[in-house]
């Protein structure tokens, strides 16, 4: 028999993980009500919380976090759409070249963002298509079309073709079978795979450099004032609020794909 | 109705048809707006930029990939690779005791809860990590302060005295830079180790340590073996998202560049596409040759 509970060591060295990943996220909270503007001084030699009016009174912060939902919501709804059809072809059938066509999908994970950014700017250049929404649009859809094609792929994987055979022979014609079958199964993993989209595309950086010309998104703004940092107290109350509209798709996402482990399990 | 009822029994009966249709609308989408702006860039590698002008010369040739092996170019070539290795690595050696812990040990609640302590760092800003370690790394931050109340200033000023890896503070030296690598990309080892390492059946261990294997023998022979498919999914990303990353040796580290930094400026302010095109190779092939090897060890049925 192998002893159980777990050896001290081993149980120091996660718990030492665990603290490595979340210190530095904490350290930023604090960091938002220091009254020290000029330099990153630790500990902060004061107490203030003035910093968040004086974010909520800046116009350019509040357009590049319009300009971010909004690119977050098209490209979402377009990677849904792409996603969820990519991964219904790739786990129904079996076709020639779908191994080939199943590394395609991830390839633009797979590859360093630098290289989608660069290609697309480039292509941008040759056709003469001024950099707009739509071009930032372009860039993001593209990656986020791979973590609604995951989530959907791994959800189709555990269920079993059998319901919608069962329904289309009970007279269901294919719009039904969707609508009421398939649809309940993917749901929930649809709905985590667009939560995951919209967080992944509204902090995305590095394919926008390439692609949004002068246009500033969050993270553009926030990129801009880490290289040349001016507005320091300012950045950190940002910064909580990027890591506040992140955190609440992921938990969300977490629970529902959770959830649907255990009612969606019909013939595993 | 019969016309749905038609076309959906249309499509039932021709499997081949529906499935052109499903797969149609990504695969343009892939094809054109990746794919085909992907090899239109990577195709200007085989032109060269006219010295004199600073305009393409549209001429096929391998001048502009010889131009790789120059001395400063390929120095980036090999930082690059040194630094991604070197992350991979201790991204391997920090992740897999708490991968282990939250497969073995963690039940129930608390083994959701790992999930969720992993799921957050991994998918919460970028930006906002990289800023957190500004604020750490920096000469008058956090580490500093931890050190001199420690009275182990000494041991810090040691670290950054060492030749190549250190400098002036933690923020402008390649330590820092490897340091921030290292937690940007963690979670990304984390989660495929750890499902690995769920899969390991436990009779298994238990048959070996049945069977008269030390715990050390079992972790060498059984667990290990197990949980390498999952390991080197992990290292698929540690590896490429370093290989391309830009931004973080921009903000933390010594000036030295890195092979996205190079690609970035090549075809920004430098204006030489074809060689930043050529430099767009490197990592590609680097990453081909890597998903090949992954792929032969059942990495991606890890993923």
């Amino acid at each position: 028999m192998r002893s159980e509970g777990s050896p001290l060591l081993l149980k120091i060295a996660a718990l030492a993980c665990v603290a490595f990943l979340h210190v530095p996220l904490l350290l930023i909270f604090l960091y938002a009500f220091t009254t020290e503007e000029k330099s990153f001084q630790f500990p902060p030699p004061g107490y203030t919380t003035k910093w968040f009016g004086v974010v909520w009174e800046r116009q350019d912060i509040w357009d590049a976090i319009g300009l971010s939902v909004k690119v977050a919501s098209i490209a979402t709804f377009l990677a849904l759409v792409l996603g969820t059809c990519a991964a219904a072809a790739v786990s129904r059938a079996k076709f020639f070249g779908r191994d080939h066509i199943s590394l395609l999908f991830i390839l633009p994970i797979a590859l360093p963002g630098i290289v989608t950014g660069i290609a697309l700017r480039s292509a941008f250049g040759i056709m003469d298509i001024p950099f707009s929404t739509w071009t930032i649009v372009l860039g993001h859809t593209t990656f986020c079309m791979v973590v609604v094609y995951n989530n959907v792929l791994a959800r189709f994987r555990r269920t079993s073709g059998n319901m919608i055979e069962a329904s289309m022979d009970l007279g269901a014609d294919g719009f039904q079978t969707f609508r009421y079958v398939v649809l309940p199964q993917i749901a929930s993993a649809l709905l985590a795979g667009g939560m995951l989209a919209f967080a992944l595309s509204f902090d995305e950086v590095i394919v926008t450099t390439f692609t949004a010309g002068q246009q500033s998104t969050l993270p553009i703004w926030m990129l801009n004032e880490l290289i040349r940092p001016r507005q320091r107290p300012i950045t950190n109350v940002v910064a909580i609020f990027v890591i506040a509209v992140t955190f609440i798709p992921i938990l969300a996402a977490y629970y529902l794909t959770r959830e649907g482990e255990h009612t969606g399990g019909a013939g595993k | 109705m019969s016309l749905t009822r038609s076309i959906s029994n249309s499509l039932f009966k021709h499997p081949s048809g529906f499935l052109a249709l499903l797969l149609t609308p990504p695969l343009l989408w892939l094809g054109i707006a990746f794919l085909g702006s992907l090899s239109v860039f990577l195709f200007h590698a085989f032109f060269s930029i006219d010295e004199f002008s600073g305009f393409i010369k549209y001429e096929l040739t391998f001048s502009t990939f010889a131009e790789l092996f120059r001395l400063s170019n390929f120095d980036v070539i090999v930082r690059s690779l040194v630094m991604a290795t070197a992350v991979t690595l201790a991204s391997v050696v920090i992740a897999f005791p708490f991968a282990y812990f939250a497969a073995r040990f963690a039940r129930g609640k608390w083994k959701a809860l790992f999930y969720i302590l992993v799921m957050l760092p991994l998918w919460s800003s970028y930006l906002v990590k990289v800023y957190a370690w500004k604020l750490i790394l920096a000469k008058e931050g956090i580490i500093s302060w931890l050190a001199g109340e420690l009275h182990l200033t000494w041991a810090l000023d040691a670290l950054l005295a060492i030749p190549v890896i250190g400098g002036p503070s933690l923020s402008i030296s390649f330590l820092g830079t490897f340091l921030v690598f290292v937690y940007v990309w963690l979670p990304f080892m984390i989660l495929p180790t750890q499902a690995a390492l769920e899969r390991v059946p436990v009779n298994l261990i238990d048959a070996s340590s049945d069977l008269g294997g030390t715990p050390a023998q079992t972790f060498r022979n059984v667990i290990f073996p197990l949980a390498l498919p999952g390991i080197i999914a992990g290292s698929i990303f540690t590896f490429s998202l370093t290989l391309g990353d830009y931004i973080i040796p921009q903000i933390i580290g010594n000036s030295s560049y890195f092979l996205g930094q190079t690609v970035y400026t090549l075809q920004g302010t430098a204006g030489n596409i074809p060689l930043a095109a050529a430099f767009t190779v490197v990592p590609i092939v680097i990453m081909g040759i890597y998903l090949a090897i992954a792929k032969r060890m059942g990495a991606f049925d890890a993923l």
